[in-house]
């Protein structure tokens, strides 16, 4: 079984969905309810209606959409912009509300 | 008083699971008070305060505290241990299958003691047998030294990782908790290498975050209740080994899950929890000088119910009786149900009496034992014994015309 | 964990802790929890009672936890929480904090004893009590915490009753009765206060307590993209107050002279859209009253 610091982005900052299998035998099973902190085995990509779109040339890096993401989904790019992990993006829009620039669209999602 | 480090002393039953605690060297200790358990508690203090015991105390505001404090700790790999009774048992109820489910091996002494209403501070074994069904281990301790002996095995064998499962340590309100026995009290060195320190898969720890106690779906709550139910029979033979290897250690031996006594050709078998085992081996030995083949099974565990022993145990005897200090209401006492399950699945058909007494503190005497017996030997004489018979009730219960 | 140099979004740090998790849109409560986690860093153990953010957080096999973290029993998160931290100590563990999240009916009404004990004991845990306003997770039920005049399932707005018919118990002044080392109130509308309140709280040795303000566009019935908005105008128009406690004094950190309207306040949201003009004065009466008692009694910042 993968420790949690296994499971993260590249840039070590978030967990990234793993490929979990139904357990074939009860040996497999965890002792009791406990797992490993961070294992995530689905996405939430499915609930938006709406998704954010930030337009870097707007963007003064203000980091405002970063600190009041719910879910934490937006995360930085290097030292200037930021930029949307799409797998756990739900469109609440709280983002581009809250951007004192307007450098967020909320976007309809489309069937693709 | 203080608790000394002697070799042997005169102690109460709680004072010896006191000993027994601090000879098992708890991290964690939480506790609230309650009659008969104050004097387990208090005595722990004083340990904690004379540092003869370096655990935390921790002073909590209700027994549902008490064990939610206490599975805290286990849950960091934290050895610990609280007590309680009756009332205090029942408000931590929710509290005992989460640390079962949880699969947390925390030990908990509960002092046998009648549930209200009435209210009552006196002992019976209404509490504990009302959460047979909680997954946790429990035995039932006819002695102090047995009681003190106990709260070592139990970390043992609750912390086996084949177990991992909490365990209750029961002694009877007041007629044990409060009676005064001569105690041999072993060598913390002989406890330790009896009882290695605390390791589990199980816990939160910065090297290997978990997260524990979630919730699962329909999809998975099955295989972890099945989980449970494996590891409290996986303790059926370790209960048996960590008896063995105690008693090599420290030379007392307690029979496992069951002692029998005098059992090997009698006709009429008494089945015992907990203190009133020592009442009835002086009424087996007057009655055998009686010429009567009687004898006793004590029933130390009962869960995991050790069915496969019990049946052994009682063997050819012509009828048992079984004595429940508590009583499902509209039904029979909880453990005649249970050592009735065991002779039904295997299709023993022989005499089966309940004996439902001693609630709320009465007295069983030996003479009412003697009765039991005659009862017995009656229902196999072709006279009509009920099933469920009420011992020693202070009025006149017929009926009336 | 951080020391006491400011946080600010650009060094605050990089990793997240609660991810993944399955909240509402917009949720509130979930940021809340996530900025606390951000702060307090990866040696969080946080305990967590039934309630939305348990609900969301560890359906297994999703754990969205990234630090330690458990699920306490719905009353016994202040105590299972000092039972991890009396652990981690006796076990010589360095660079562990224990901290609790519980909602508004968690705290206030079930979990009130335990936090209470806690409190007494000193026990080394901050709590956070992350407050929507009723019993969100089990469907909008009225809670200790409910404001005047808010629907919910148990207190349904029709002719003859409108909606709560109490106002919400005094948590943090109950909490500072105790006198306990560190006690704050925030809102996620205000997140810098609230992020140097959890800063200040982990840092203290002892039992500290934050009560914190989170919208629910679900419960409450407002657009998802408000959340945080929306917690700025309830500290803007008195409704929600900005304080501390410590070393035995009350501090009023934020002391509007003007008030916003509370009547536009109400009118955004689902679960106050059936309040009359009579229902808002009263509402805006008591909110003076506090004022007037908060603002003779504390000292201002």
């Amino acid at each position: 079984m993968k420790k949690t610091k296994d499971m993260l982005s590249e840039d070590g900052t978030r967990p990234v969905k793993q490929e979990f299998v139904k357990r074939a035998h009860i040996s497999e099973y965890p002792t009791g309810p406990g797992f490993t902190a961070g294992h995530l085995a689905d996405i939430n990509a499915g609930w938006r209606a709406f998704r954010p779109i930030i337009d870097l040339k707007k963007c003064i890096s203000c980091y405002k959409c970063y600190m009041v993401c719910p879910d934490g989904v937006i995360f930085k790019i290097g030292t200037k912009g930021v930029a949307v992990d799409y797998d756990y993006c739900k469109g609440c829009g709280v983002c581009a509300n809250e951007c004192p620039v307007k450098a967020i669209t909320m976007i309809k999602e489309t069937l693709d | 008083m203080k608790l000394d480090n002697s070799k042997k002393l005169f102690v109460s039953g709680d004072e010896a699971v006191a000993l027994g605690v601090r000879l098992a060297r708890p991290h964690v200790i939480s506790a609230y008070p309650i009659t008969p358990q104050t004097v387990v508690v208090e005595r722990l203090s004083e340990m904690v305060e004379d540092r003869s015991l370096d655990a935390d105390f921790m002073h909590v505001e209700s027994e549902h505290s008490a064990l939610s404090a206490a599975m805290g700790a286990s849950a960091v790999g934290a050895r610990a241990f609280t007590a309680t009774s009756s009332q205090g048992l029942l408000y931590m109820a929710e509290v005992l299958s989460y640390c079962s489910g949880g699969r947390f091996p925390v030990v908990m002494m509960n002092a046998n003691r009648a549930l209200a209403l009435p209210w009552s501070i006196f002992g019976d074994q209404s509490d504990s047998l009302l959460l047979l069904g909680s997954g946790w281990i429990q035995c039932y301790v006819e002695d102090a030294q047995e009681a003190l002996d106990m709260m070592i095995q139990a970390y043992k064998i609750a912390e086996n990782s084949q177990i991992l499962t909490p365990f209750m340590v029961n002694l009877d309100g007041f007629i044990l908790t409060h009676t005064y026995e001569l105690v041999d009290i072993p060598k913390q060195s002989q406890v330790d290498d009896f009882l290695p320190p605390f390791t589990t898969p199980n816990k939160m720890s910065l090297e290997n975050p978990m997260n524990l106690g979630f919730s699962s779906t329909p999809a998975d709550n099955l295989e972890f209740k099945y989980q449970q139910h494996q590891a409290l029979l996986n303790a059926l033979p370790i209960i048996e080994e960590v008896d063995d290897e105690f008693g090599d250690r420290f030379g007392r031996y307690y029979g496992g899950v069951l002692e029998t006594y005098q059992t090997d050709d009698a006709d009429f078998v008494m089945i015992t929890v907990g203190s009133i085992t020592g009442t009835t081996r002086v009424v087996v030995n007057t009655l055998r000088e009686e010429g009567k083949k009687v004898g006793l099974i004590k029933l130390r565990y009962l869960r995991p119910m050790p069915e496969e022993a019990l049946l052994e145990a009682i063997g050819d005897a012509k009828a048992i009786g079984v004595i429940d200090k508590d009583i499902s209401f509209g039904h029979e006492g909880t453990i005649f149900t249970n050592v009735n399950s065991a002779l039904a699945k295997s299709s023993v058909a022989i005499k089966k009496h309940n004996f439902i007494c001693g609630m709320g503190g009465r007295n069983i005497s030996k003479n009412d034992i003697k009765e039991m017996y005659k009862l017995l030997e009656d229902s196999t004489k072709g006279k009509d014994v009920p099933a469920v018979n009420f011992i020693n009730l202070n009025t006149s219960v017929s009926e009336v015309e | 964990m951080q020391n006491l140099e400011r946080i600010t979004p650009r060094n605050i740090d990089a990793k997240e802790y609660f991810y993944g998790h399955k909240a509402c849109a917009g949720c509130g409560c979930a940021l809340a929890v996530r900025l606390a986690l951000k702060v307090i860093g990866d040696g969080a153990f946080s305990i967590l009672p039934a309630g939305c953010m348990s609900a969301v957080g560890f359906i297994y096999p999703q754990m969205a936890f990234v630090n330690n973290s458990m699920i306490s029993t719905f009353p016994g998160a202040a105590s299972l929480a000092a039972g991890v931290a009396a652990g981690n100590k006796a076990l010589k563990r360095e660079g562990t904090k224990t901290v609790v999240f519980a909602g508004d009916g968690g705290t206030a009404d079930i979990g009130l004893q335990a936090l209470s004990g806690m409190i007494d004991r000193d026990d080394d845990v901050l709590y956070i009590c992350y407050d929507n306003e009723a019993y969100m997770n089990t469907g909008i039920q009225k809670s200790g915490l409910t404001p005047f005049g808010a629907k919910t399932t148990t207190t349904p707005a029709g002719e003859h009753i409108h909606g709560t018919q109490t106002n919400k118990k005094r948590l943090f002044e109950i909490i500072a009765a105790h006198d306990i080392k560190y006690a704050a109130t925030a809102s996620i509308g205000y997140y810098q206060d609230y992020i140097n309140k959890v800063q200040k709280a982990a840092s203290i040795k002892g039992a500290t307590f934050i009560h914190v303000a989170c919208s629910c566009p679900t419960g409450w019935g407002t657009p998802t993209e408000t959340s945080v908005e929306i917690m700025k105008e309830a500290v803007d128009n008195g409704l929600w107050f900005l304080a501390e406690y410590e070393n035995h004094k009350f501090t009023l950190n934020h002391n509007p002279k003007v008030f916003t309207l509370i009547s536009e306040y109400i009118k955004k949201q689902g679960r106050f859209k059936h309040l009359n003009e009579h229902d808002i004065k009263t509402i805006e009466l008591y909110r003076d009253k506090m004022w007037e008692r908060m603002r003779e009694e504390w000292k201002n910042n």
